[in-house]
Parts: C-alpha cells; sequence; structure tokens
C-alpha cells in the first residue's frame, strides 16, 4: 500500500495525467459525436457505434502510460525511487498498477460518456444496455485501456526515452498490426493473434451489439477465433508478460 | 618526472560505516572504476577527491546500489544497499541536484521520497525549513536555480535523519554563503556522529571541510588517511633564508644533506625544517635575517599526485571529461 501511495503521489503531483485524461475524452467522444450524430437509417446507431472512437483514447493512454516511465528516466528521479525503494520489481509494479488503475477509471469515463452522448443525439435510437455484449462493449473499454497501459508501461521501461517509446507504441498501434495482414499466405493467420485485434474481439465479439447495423457499415470485425472471455485474458497475458520481461531487464540494468 | 608516491598504506578501524572491497566497474571499454578499497569512518567527514573523471560519482551510483559492480564489493554497515530497510533512514545522498520532476512542486518531490520510507510528513516541512526553502515549497522545481535545486538534494538526503550521508559535489554552482552553509551543514552533521562521505575535486575545498580523504585517479585509490597528513606528505616543504653570512650557512646546510638553492642573496632550502635551520644557523654563528617556511600550492601538489592517474589532460583529445 505505500508503494502505491508512492506512485499515486508521483502521478497527481504532476498535470500531465489531468490533459490525457481531457485529451482521451474529448477526442473519443467527438469521433462518437460525428459517428452518433450522423446516423440515419442506413446507418443508424447501435451500442457498438457508440464506441467506435475508443482507439483515440487508448493511443491516448498509451502514451500516458509511456510517459508516466520515460519521464523518470529522463528526470532521473528513476534512480531516487530505487535508492528509496531498493526493491526495483516492487516499484516498478507499483508504479505500473497506479497508472493501469487510472486509465481502467479513464477507460470506463470515456466509454460511458461516448454513451450517454449518444443517448441524448440519438434519443429513438436502441442503445439501451440490455445483453452482455453491450455492456462488455461499454464497459470493457476500461480494462482495454488498463491492459494497454500495463504494456506501454513495459515498452516505457525497456525503451526509457520518450521519443522513442511513444512513436514505437503509436506505430505499431496504427500501423503494424494491420499492416501484418497483407503478408501472403500466413498474414492473416498472423493477424488472428495480435494482441490489438484480440481486444477488439473481447470488446464486439461476434457483433452482437452492433446488430441492426449493416457489419460492412461498422468498424471491421476482429478475426480472432477466441472467445470474448479468453480474448481479454490473451490481451491481459501479453501485456504481463511484456512487463515481465521490462522488469527483470530493469533489475539487471544499472540504474 | 613523475612524482612517486608510496604506496598507500591503509590504517584505521578495520570496519568502517561505509566499506569498499575490490571495487570494479566497466562501462564498454572504459574502466571507471578500478579495484577500489577504503572505509568510511563515522564521527568525521570524509573527503572523496579525484580530478574529473576519476570515478567518483560512479563509486556512488555503486554504494547506492544503483549501478552494480563489474566485481568487488561495497557495504555500509556491514550490508548491501539493498538489503537495507526502509534505506533512506540509513543513509541520505545527494548525487545530482538535477533530478527532480520539473513541474512538480518542491514540496511533493519531498512527499514522495518520504512516504517510500514512511517518514512522517512533518519531516517534509523540517527538512525544508533546514535548507531554506519554505517560501518557495509549493512552487514547481523545473524553475529552480542551482543553489536552490543542491538545497532540495540536500533536504532530501537529510528526510529519513540518516547516519550515512552521501554528497557528490555538493557546493557545484552554490555561491560562496552557499558554500559556508554547506561546510558547516557536513561538519555538524559529523559532530553529531554521523558518516559523511564527500566527494569533490578541489583540494582546497576539501582541506577546509574534510578530516579524512580517499583520493582517486582514474578509478584507482591514490591515498587514505587524514587530510592533513596528505597535504604534509602532498606539499614539499621549503623555508626562505636571508643571512649577511649566506656563503657559509649555504656550505653547512649542503653539508647537512639539504638542496639549496640561491637567488638574489636569499636561500631557498628544502629537505630541511626551518626548526633545523636555525639551529644549525646558530650552530655555525650565522645571523639570520629571514627564515621564512614555504608551501606550494596545494592545488599543484593535488595535480602533481594525481598527474599520473588524472584521465584527462588538458589538450588530449581536446575531450572535456563528461560529468555523470
Ligand atoms: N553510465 C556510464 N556509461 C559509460 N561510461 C560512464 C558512465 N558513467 C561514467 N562513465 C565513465 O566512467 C568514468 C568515471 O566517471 P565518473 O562520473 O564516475 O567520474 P567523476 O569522478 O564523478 O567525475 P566528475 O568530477 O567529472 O564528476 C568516466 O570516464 C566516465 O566517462
Ligand atoms: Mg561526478
Amino acid at each position: 500500500m505505500t508503494l502505491l501511495a508512492v506512485e499515486r503521489i508521483k502521478l497527481f503531483s504532476t498535470r500531465s495525467p489531468w490533459w490525457c485524461a481531457v485529451a482521451a475524452l474529448v477526442l473519443t467522444t467527438g469521433f462518437t459525436a460525428l459517428v452518433v450524430g450522423n446516423a440515419d437509417e442506413e446507418f443508424p446507431a447501435t451500442v457498438a457505434s457508440t464506441q467506435f472512437g475508443y482507439s483515440f483514447g487508448l493511443a491516448v493512454i498509451m502514451v500516458l502510460a509511456a510517459l508516466a516511465v520515460t519521464t523518470e528516466y529522463r528526470f532521473g528521479t528513476i534512480r531516487t525511487t530505487f535508492q528509496a525503494i531498493p526493491n526495483r520489481t516492487a516499484a516498478l509494479l507499483a508504479k505500473t498498477t497506479v497508472v493501469a488503475l487510472l486509465s481502467l477509471v479513464i477507460g470506463e469515463i470515456v466509454a460511458f460518456a461516448s454513451w450517454g452522448l449518444s443517448l441524448l443525439l440519438q434519443p429513438q435510437a436502441d442503445l439501451a444496455l440490455n445483453s452482455t455484449a453491450d455492456w462488455i462493449n461499454v464497459a470493457g473499454v476500461g480494462p482495454v485501456y488498463a491492459f494497454a497501459a500495463v504494456m506501454a508501461v513495459a515498452v516505457g521501461i525497456l525503451v526509457r526515452h520518450s521519443a522513442g517509446a511513444i512513436s514505437l507504441l503509436l506505430i505499431y498501434n496504427l500501423a503494424v498490426e494491420s499492416l501484418v495482414s497483407l503478408i501472403p499466405n500466413i498474414g492473416d493467420d498472423i493477424y488472428e493473434w495480435m494482441p490489438f485485434n484480440v481486444a477488439n474481439k473481447f470488446l464486439t465479439g461476434a457483433g452482437a451489439s452492433n446488430a441492426g447495423r449493416a457489419a460492412e457499415a461498422g468498424a471491421p470485425m476482429s478475426t480472432s477465433p477466441l472467445s470474448p472471455g479468453w480474448a481479454l485474458a490473451y490481451f491481459a497475458g501479453v501485456a504481463l508478460v511484456l512487463l515481465g520481461i521490462a522488469i527483470a531487464s530493469a533489475r539487471r540494468r544499472d540504474a | 618526472m613523475p612524482y612517486l608516491w608510496p604506496p598507500p598504506v591503509i590504517t584505521g578501524t578495520i570496519g568502517g560505516v561505509i566499506e569498499a572491497a575490490g571495487l570494479t566497474k566497466r562501462y564498454g571499454s572504459t574502466l571507471a572504476v578500478d579495484d577500489l578499497s577504503f572505509h568510511v569512518e563515522p564521527g568525521r567527514v570524509t573527503g572523496f577527491l579525484g580530478p574529473n573523471g576519476a570515478g567518483k560519482s560512479t563509486t556512488m551510483r555503486m554504494i547506492l546500489g544503483l549501478d552494480n559492480p563489474t566485481a568487488g564489493d561495497v557495504r555500509i554497515k556491514g550490508q548491501h544497499y539493498r538489503d537495507l530497510n526502509r534505506p533512506l533512514r540509513t543513509v541520505g545522498a545527494l548525487l545530482e541536484a538535477a533530478w527532480r520532476h520539473p513541474g512538480r512542486s518542491a514540496r511533493n518531490h519531498l512527499r514522495w521520497i518520504a512516504r517510500s520510507n514512511e517518514i512522517p510528513q512533518r519531516r517534509v516541512d523540517e527538512v525544508l525549513e533546514l535548507v531554506g526553502l519554505t517560501s518557495v515549497a509549493k512552487k514547481k522545481a523545473g524553475g529552480f536555480s542551482l543553489g536552490m535545486l543542491q538545497r532540495l538534494g540536500i533536504a532530501s538526503a537529510l528526510l529519513g535523519d540518516p547516519e550515512v550521508l552521501l554528497f557528490d559535489e555538493p557546493v557545484n554552482g552554490l555561491d560562496p554563503e552557499g558554500i559556508h552553509w554547506i561546510r558547516q551543514l557536513m561538519q555538524a552533521l559529523a559532530a553529531e556522529g554521523r558518516t559523511v562521505f564527500v566527494s569533490s575535486h578541489l583540494l582546497s575545498e576539501m582541506s577546509q571541510t574534510a578530516q579524512d580523504l580517499v583520493v582517486i585517479g582514474r578509478g584507482k585509490l591514490i591515498y587514505q588517511g587524514t587530510t592533513e597528513d596528505f597535504i604534509d606528505r602532498a606539499t614539499h616543504q621549503s623555508v626562505r633564508v636571508r643571512s649577511p653570512q649566506l656563503a657559509e650557512l649555504r656550505e653547512a646546510l649542503t653539508r647537512q644533506g639539504a638542496q639549496v638553492d640561491e637567488d638574489d642573496g636569499t636561500l631557498t632550502v628544502s629537505g630541511m625544517d626551518s626548526d633545523a635551520i636555525g639551529e644549525l644557523a646558530f650552530a655555525t654563528g650565522a645571523t639570520l635575517h629571514e627564515l621564512s617556511p614555504r608551501r606550494g600550492s596545494l592545488e599543484e601538489a593535488f595535480m602533481q599526485l594525481t598527474g599520473e592517474a588524472v584521465e584527462y589532460h588538458a589538450g588530449d583529445h581536446g575531450a572535456a571529461p563528461e560529468t555523470t
């Protein structure tokens, strides 16, 4: 608990988490407003369509999480941290936990804000959360943000430089996964197991939350063969393995 | 002709509060610290002296468990730093004043450090008061001058009321008043029985602060012992002598094995102290008009001693040492 309090003080005594939370909220709800606000009979608003913008917030969250680590390297406070807490595993786990919890909260706020905004924009549309798929599609954004934050913290620990870590994360997030499917023959098989594609499977499942809207008028469906539950477990597993590698490396390295 | 220094003799209690044994650190092809053994005693200020790039900061990082030694070992009160429980309550350190988040206030900077070692929050205000930063406690550390940052670093070192204190070049960037303040502080801390280990590349600075010295050059130990001893052995003493019976006196001195240079009616004698010269003059019946001991400059002597061990010579590839 002490270590969590330490990381909480650190995180909230700088401005960046607030800016990132606001940026995530504005970008995501802004996109949602465009999608849902322009819905009509051909493209009706659905629960899924209220969350099409979640990846904007996801990118911001990953930047926030990576910066939480890389600024410590940049300003030398990581050394003060390890001096105060020589058990580097404990120190880094505490930091990851606090950043992941903040991301979870931001994710829930962003998701329900997008959904609530959609209710206001399209009062006559069927946006009620009346199935598990509907609930997962909205409330699941928080856990996805949280584990994405864990990945970004891990990358931040490994790379240590803000610019390097952020470009790596954003390029991966925006381009690498979708480009993989362009590899002939094996591309699609690999793509099925790419973590953000799998995370999307957790959120959208088989498309039930998007019922009533033509599939081609929605965001591309995930090609992952996993069930939503296993998809989240897989995404979390990838994040934790990355974190394990990062912490092992931070333990060995000179601070 | 390099000055030949006798091999260091390690005296004093075996088992100092800080104890380094065969400490070695290699970064790629740079041997930053080379088989370094020394000990630091409580109740005294021990200076850690060496020219730029000698390996002082690297040694300090190894003491704190931040960098892993390539070989050898350093312990604090018999324990490795990483095995200390709530280490800030035992060891306080100021390595680099710039280690703070520029967007965080001085007070919040100290708050998280205090919290990590379960140090009561009121101690934060105490140390801020102690270093004179109370009025800027809520200001962002990004706007602090170097002197204020040094004070903030010292505040964080003192947070846990530790019995061991490490300071890496703490007077860097301080004005004369600040330098005076730090000297007093270190001496007061040592007088309370604490162990104070402070690095510098200036012998003149250390000669006013430290009772003991650990001197290194190119990562190797050059000297460990009292400051007084170091300065005595480091400075060639010579004596200026004027006398109406210059020729007789000169002959007598030379006969006794002293080295004598004559210049414009004045003798410069080395290898014999002023007492002995005075007695010899009396025995010779020479009248003395002047008998004044001269010391070489400290910095000159230090450079001579570390000369062989200095990593960077002026003009050597023109590369300035990087301070870490
Ligand atoms: N992290 C590092 N990576 C590579 N080389 C390093 C590293 N840290 C120090 N060095 C090298 O090790 C040597 C000793 O450096 P160190 O900073 O310990 O010296 P110093 O005695 O503190 O010098 P100064 O008086 O300039 O602060 C130098 O040659 C330096 O370039
Ligand atoms: Mg240094």
